[in-house]
């Protein structure tokens, strides 16, 4: 069995694809970062509507 | 996608790379914002988390990146005939104007909600503005229709401190606005020094830059009024409390230097300019830069020391 060659298209975007792809990933470490500092802070508080928040 | 895009897609002489939708965001002077919008940031009197700071100045400068992607949109026609602009990645073919305005829209709307939800929503306000002001503002009405288009369109490249300073304190104050103020008497003589050097640029494009509408000689006479306006305020501000002795010292330096420039450019004449090729304006041009950067590298110093416990400043007036 043998796979498809890839598409030209691929070959020609490489550079752009991967540039996107890090970028989605330093979004997602940022938004998760962010996240960590904000629940983590001294004055975080959890919103009233959320089980266990009293 | 369907086979057509890509058979379309190949028939392109150039595929856009990462690189050329990076260049849409204007790198050289997203440093400028970058320094700036961090120097508001640590000078502000409340401390933040570095993480949250670091990213509030990415998204800041995101957000100066997206407003210099819909600026090429909007001015692909004057960027193709002039020489300083031509090689841009919509002139040179290499991105199409419906991916700059929708790379530039993205990033907008991203940057300034990420900013809002890391710091605030001030902060947040402020940055939505600024792209306003530099896209609405500066590029689709002052900049073909007044040679005043640098002097008050220089107030969008002037917000960047303030917005560091919001994304801290959650508000505005006499200090960030000082730093606002700082940039915005700055902006002309930079850039004027500018339009002397690239001489047929503007002409050729239409833009009512001064140099265009008023002349070269009144040009020479507008960049000695201001620097000597800025100068006064720059200097000011070594009494107020953004400033400090560091301040003062580095501000008399690079004043007295930047006057004696703008006096260099406003004796010579256009004979004597063109026989070295423009060499007073682009030292001028050089030292502008320099000029900016060693300015809010004091205030950051002052900063600094204050909060090491080591007030330097004069008393602090304001």
């Amino acid at each position: 069995m043998s796979f498809q060659d890839e598409h030209e298209l691929h070959i020609r975007r490489r550079g752009r694809n991967l540039g996107v792809g890090l970028l989605l990933g330093a979004l997602i470490a940022i938004i998760f970062g962010l996240t960590y500092v904000k629940i983590t802070s001294q004055g975080f508080q959890a919103p009233s509507n959320v089980a266990g928040a009293e | 996608m369907t086979d057509a895009s890509i058979n379309n897609a190949s028939a392109t002489e150039h595929e856009a790379q990462f690189g050329d939708y990076f260049a849409l965001l204007k790198p050289r002077v997203m440093t400028l914002v970058v320094f700036t919008a961090f120097v508001g940031l640590l000078a502000a009197p409340v401390a933040v988390h570095p993480f949250v700071g670091f990213c509030a100045v990415l998204f800041i400068a995101v957000g100066g990146g997206a407003s210099g992607a819909l600026n090429m949109w909007w001015d692909a026609d004057i960027d193709a005939v002039m020489k300083r602009t031509a090689r841009r990645p919509i002139p040179a073919g290499k991105v199409t104007p419906q991916e700059a305005l929708a790379l530039g829209v993205a990033l907008s709307g991203f940057s300034v909600v990420l900013l809002g939800l890391a710091t605030n929503w001030v902060a947040a306000g402020l940055l939505a503005f600024t792209i306003f002001f530099y896209v609405v503002i500066y590029t689709m009405w002052l900049k073909r229709w007044t040679p005043q288009n640098i002097v008050i369109g220089g107030a969008a490249g002037a917000f960047p401190p303030m917005i560091g300073w919001a994304a801290a304190t959650g508000g505005i104050s006499v200090k960030s606005v000082l730093m606002f103020c700082l940039t915005f008497m700055w902006t002309p003589p930079h850039f004027w020094a500018l339009a002397l050097f690239m001489r047929g640029d503007y002409d050729a494009a239409k833009v009512p830059m001064l140099t265009v509408t008023h002349g070269r000689k009144s040009t020479r006479a507008h960049i000695l009024v201001y620097t000597l306006l800025l100068a006064v305020l720059a200097i000011s501000i070594s009494f107020t409390g953004a400033g400090g002795p560091i301040y003062l010292i580095v501000s008399v330096v690079l004043n007295a230097l930047f006057i004696k420039g703008a006096f260099a450019i406003w004796r010579r004449d256009e004979t004597q300019a063109e026989a070295d090729d423009f060499r007073a304006e682009r030292r001028f041009f050089k030292l502008s830069l320099l000029y900016l950067f060693l300015h809010f590298g004091a205030i950051l110093a002052e900063a600094g020391f204050d909060r090491f416990g080591l007030q330097l400043t004069f008393g602090g007036l304001l």
